[in-house]
């Protein structure tokens, strides 16, 4: 690997790259995410290399694993380039097929491609799959043609033009200017437009300074940061060089959870790989400019992805908040000026200096500019990473991009912004994301967590669910979060154990106020959101929970009972083979009942009755009608008594 | 663990204190658990008090101050998980197993802990068990998945 000394050179060991031979020949690019590899990709990948062999064809044939697609739904997700034939859902078991068919004889393998759920209507290539074609993918797209371990794979589409840009042809100053002019605002919670906060700590006194990224991404069903560092590593610590620069840092930190370990190994590949082509180091491309980069494993703490928290654990200590009268962009890491970004946010700052803030502004809405990457979970047909600009609203990232509601089910609300966040309703589906329209109605943009609950979600259990979480992830430091947080889980829990009482609501309401105000970092103060935003929806089912001890979504443990309908059950023996605590009685030919003190509530039995028959039910706010006498529960068929 | 395999790790860190985290995590991976004797010794390789790293080995999640069970059970908590029901599965796991989240049976045979998000949402509800995923779980599924493991 040759050191690259100026721009000039750049560019004549990007042509080059360019034009090697491997760079045109067909391939094979298999999504290697975390969420395909779950699905099995490795063996996938495995597989096409040895049938490729096996058919004579790796001379013309590449195979890649690339970062991750995002159509996680249907991983692993297989892309065959130039044609961008897309396979879904492959095994093992169909690359032989696929390699014969469509690689030899370019035959599309219909089973294999995208088929609409609904309509049934097919769609080949990966473009005219309405997941993607209602998206904008400027971030996360370039994943599908990388294999995150080639740093060559991300110069050939262009990959650190921008940092010779930025260093080469502007000053510092011009570089903040630009990010200032694009309106950038951190992805990763709050919003807060990054060029300021390069600008405050570019002017901060002192000669050593520090960028840092936050990918200590600890939002429970959001893994878009994962993604983006896990598959275009290089797009990271491309911008935080030019981060660097522009704030006049000596040195970067990635602070990344070792729960990613797919994540921190490809960063330090590629690390290893920009150093070796000079990209860091000593007298970047000749601009005289020396940065270097280090990698903190985060070790599991929540609170950790709090800016003060997190410089403090790069300190090596326990990673406790603390108040900040001064900026961690004044006093930050050993009290040096520090810039901290999330990772979406790095990701977003070579496109913005090689493209021009005037590209970026073009995207989203008056106040939140370019796109936003979301991780689109739960009762939602299409799980996968989104891309879309901002300014898109709910409805079309839930339904064109989404696909809907799995089951035919009835959407409830979405819940956006993780453990800060609030759960939206039905009623403003309209909304259209962005940092401060989301804020205005109870939620916020977070990190780009968009849970999707249906009709089956208890509101009430959801609050206590992120309680729960921040219970535990509260650091302890200041007694609001510590004791208000546990104590507003205590009465929540009550509620959905059905022994909530009259004035819980007002008094859940004082401790949310009291957190609100006084708890030191964001986590304690924000952690009252997913109550006061379910309650000021969904009150109703608060009241129901307290006053007739009753879900009204039918998914409190506690609140509810399992019960066979015996005019609906054709004693097929389904559920009571499969329950695992033997709780059900019957056998051939007679009728199943529940015994209730047996019955541990699990809902085996409901989720495998066949639905022809959907004789399980649940009941929730009345008592179990009594079971039928023994007599009474003899089967006779009629076809046997033929 | 011993005291070469320890100075092994603290010279990887060049005996820097502030790397402390990283190096109880190396040793964390390696021995899957954090010895009373294994923290004396970076105490004193770093010369850092004994309660600044019980500090840290408390706070952080990563850290087990006691041994592990053969097999690590890890059930995913994570939002999307959750409303896909989570919960019932962990129920009948801790029912099956006998213990709780963050404890070992005493056959040593599994450990049990929750996570809050594998990153692999679609295929909720997730249990990994020795870092290997199973996915689109339910009661009764996760305990024949149980039933593998010896």
């Amino acid at each position: 690997m040759p050191r690259i000394n100026s721009p000039g050179e750049l560019e004549a060991v990007r042509r080059e790259i360019e034009s090697q031979a491997d760079r045109a020949k067909p391939c094979v690019l298999i999504c290697a995410g975390s969420g395909c590899i779950a699905s099995g990709a490795a063996e996938v990948i495995a597989a096409f290399r040895a049938e490729i062999e096996n058919q004579g064809l790796a001379v013309d044939i590449g195979t890649k694993g690339t970062g991750c697609h995002g159509f996680c739904e249907r991983g692993p997700v297989v892309v065959l380039y130039p044609e961008e034939i897309c396979y879904l859902q492959v095994k093992p078991e169909d690359v032989p097929e696929i390699v014969s068919k469509t690689l030899k004889g370019k035959e599309i393998v219909e089973r294999l491609v995208y088929a609409d759920r609904a309509t049934g209507e097919k769609a080949s290539r990966e473009s005219e799959i309405p997941f993607y074609k209602n998206q904008q993918r400027h971030v996360i797209g370039s994943n599908v043609r990388i294999d995150p371990k080639s740093i060559e794979d991300y110069m050939a589409l262009g990959g650190y033009t921008a940092l010779s840009k930025a260093l080469c042809d502007m000053t510092a100053v011009e570089v903040l200017g630009e990010i200032k002019k694009s309106n950038l605002r951190g992805r990763g919670g709050g919003g807060f437009p990054t060029g300021r906060k390069w600008e405050e700590s570019r002017n901060a006194p002192g000669d050593i300074k520090y960028v840092i990224v936050n990918a200590d991404e600890g939002d429970p069903g959001a893994y878009m940061d994962r993604s983006v560092l896990e598959g275009n590593p290089h797009s990271v610590l491309e911008g935080l060089i030019i981060g660097g620069w522009a704030v006049g840092a000596c040195q970067g930190f990635v602070y990344v959870r070792q729960e990613y370990p797919l994540a921190v190994e490809n960063l330090m590949i590629a690390i290893e790989q920009a150093t070796e082509y000079g990209f860091l180091g000593q007298n970047i491309l000749g601009s005289g400019f020396d940065f270097k980069v280090t990698v903190h494993r985060g070790a599991g703490a929540f609170v950790c992805g709090e800016s003060s928290a997190l410089m403090t654990a790069i300190e090596g200590k326990a990673g406790e908040p603390r108040p900040k009268y001064i900026h961690t962009a004044i006093k930050g890491v050993w009290d040096r000026p520090s810039v901290l970004n999330n990772v979406e946010t790095w990701a977003n700052v070579p496109l913005i200096i090689a493209r021009g803030a005037d590209w970026f502004t073009q995207f989203g809405t008056e106040k939140s500019k370019g796109t936003k990457i979301f991780s689109l979970v739960g009762k939602i047909n299409n799980t996968g990473l989104v891309e879309v600009p901002m300014g898109t609203t709910l409805r079309d990232i839930i339904f064109k991009v989404g696909g809907g509601i799995p089951g035919g089910r009835k959407f409830k609300a979405v819940q956006t912004g993780g453990p800060s966040g609030g759960c939206i309703p039905e009623s403003m589906l309209d909304l259209e994301v962005g940092f401060d329209e989301l804020s205005k109605v109870g939620s916020m943009m977070g990190s780009g967590g968009m849970i999707i609950m249906d009709e089956d979600t208890c509101m009430v259990d959801v609050a206590r669910y992120f309680l729960d979480f921040l219970a535990d992830e509260s650091c302890g430091k200041c007694v609001p979060c510590r004791e208000g947080i546990r104590q507003m889980l205590k009465i929540l829990t009550n509620i959905t154990q059905g022994k909530g009482k009259e004035g819980d609501i007002e008094r859940l309401e004082e401790l949310a106020e009291v957190a609100g105000y006084a708890a030191l970092c964001a986590l304690g103060r924000t952690a009252p959101n997913p109550f006061l935003s379910t309650l000021k929806y969904f009150r109703e089912e608060y009241e129901a929970h307290i006053r007739d001890k009753k879900c009204p979504a039918l998914s409190c443990k506690e609140l509810i009972a399992y019960y066979i309908d015996p005019n609906k059950c054709r004693a097929c023996m389904t559920c009571s083979k499969q329950c695992p605590s033997n709780a059900i009685d019957g056998g051939k030919n007679r009728i199943h009942v529940i015994e209730q003190d047996k019955c541990t509530k699990c809902g085996t039995c409901f989720e495998v009755c066949p639905s022809r028959f959907g004789a399980v039910t649940k009941i929730s706010g009345a008592p179990v009608p009594p079971p039928i006498p023994e007599e009474a529960r003899i089967i006779t068929r009629e076809s046997k008594q033929k | 663990m011993d005291k070469e395999q320890i100075d092994k790790i603290v010279a990887k860190y060049h005996g820097e204190p502030s790397a402390l985290i990283q190096i109880l995590l190396d040793i964390q991976s390696e021995n899957r658990w954090l010895p009373g004797e294994a923290l004396q010794m970076v105490a004193e390789a770093l010369d850092v008090p004994l309660t600044r790293i019980q500090h840290i080995a408390t706070f952080y999640k990563a850290f087990s101050l006691v041994p592990k069970g053969r097999h690590e059970i890890h059930i995913c908590m994570g939002t999307a998980c959750h409303v896909r029901g989570a919960s019932r599965v962990l129920d009948t796991v801790e029912g099956h197993t006998g213990i709780k989240p963050g404890e070992t049976d005493l056959d040593m045979k599994f450990s049990l802990e929750t996570v809050n998000c594998l990153g692999c949402c679609a295929l909720g509800p997730v249990i990994e068990i020795d870092g290997k995923p199973h996915g689109r779980m339910a009661p009764a599924k996760a305990l024949e998945v149980l039933k593998n493991y010896e």
